[in-house]
């Protein structure tokens, strides 16, 4: 029943843009930060997380965000969120996430801003 | 409220990893059969994954399998969990504090699903969850 997921990530200037696609579980929530941590390991700090071709991200999923949120904060980095279908913006603001992360609603937006 | 149920499912899902899914297809088929909106549907979504991850993971069943139900009435949608767990005293609530990793299904449900219930007993808890469907066109 698993559903696929993928996440691809590249450098723009000073951030790395994290794109996520599929349903972001526990499983899917540890690729997201296997690839955080491998960027960070290379000295980037700020990040844009892509949920674009995401629907559904359940609260474990998130408890892994917040982990990377953390981390960032520790390196006196940055975490930004763009494209967000509602439900995801909701949850997040549920969550709390949106106090310590922005969010935008392009991928433009957020590495402009 | 009325009492009119005018379509019901009812499935039974193996306790496994992403099973949940299985009853989010469910309830994509149902709205599209009553013309649920898409974020009500999406809420409702979230909602019945929380509770189902909920079920497989601090269940404590020996019966690994977790019923869910939908029932179309009138003027709301419910959406029933049930597992065959040890069940759970409902007035204990997990302590919420910022950037806390875990304990926040519970929440979710509650705040996008218009009424949430416990009925809990040692043989299992029985999740009822209700949207209002004027809200949801």
């Amino acid at each position: 029943m698993s559903e696929v997921f993928k996440v691809t990530s590249r450098p723009v200037e000073k951030h790395i843009v994290i794109a996520i696609e599929g349903y972001v579980n526990n499983l899917a929530g540890e690729r997201i930060l296997d690839e955080f941590n491998r960027w960070t390991a290379e000295g980037y700090r700020h990040f844009v997380l892509n949920f674009e071709k995401t629907q559904l991200v359940n609260s474990i999923g998130i408890s892994i965000l917040i982990e990377m949120i953390e981390k960032a904060q520790e390196l006196q980095g940055s975490i930004a969120f763009c494209c967000l279908l509602p439900i995801i913006a909701k949850t997040f603001k549920i969550m709390g996430l949106t106090q310590y992360a922005q969010v935008y609603e392009t991928e433009a937006e957020a590495l402009a801003g | 409220m009325s009492a009119n149920v005018s379509k019901r499912i009812e499935l039974e899902i193996p306790i496994a990893h992403d099973n949940e899914l299985e009853a989010t297809r469910v309830a994509d088929q149902l709205a599209t059969e009553i013309h649920l909106g898409p974020e009500c549907l999406a809420e409702i979504k979230l909602a019945l994954v929380e509770g189902i991850l909920n079920a497989f993971e601090h269940s404590g069943s020996t019966v690994p399998k977790v019923r869910v139900e939908f029932a179309v009435h009138d003027e709301e949608i419910e959406v029933v969990v049930q597992d065959f767990g040890q069940g759970f005293d409902p007035s204990e609530r997990p302590s919420l504090r910022p950037l806390q990793r875990r304990g926040y299904g519970r929440l979710l449900m509650e705040s996008l699903m218009d009424d949430v219930k416990y009925f809990t007993s040692p043989q299992g808890t029985r999740l009822v969850m209700k949207k209002r469907l004027p809200k949801c066109a």
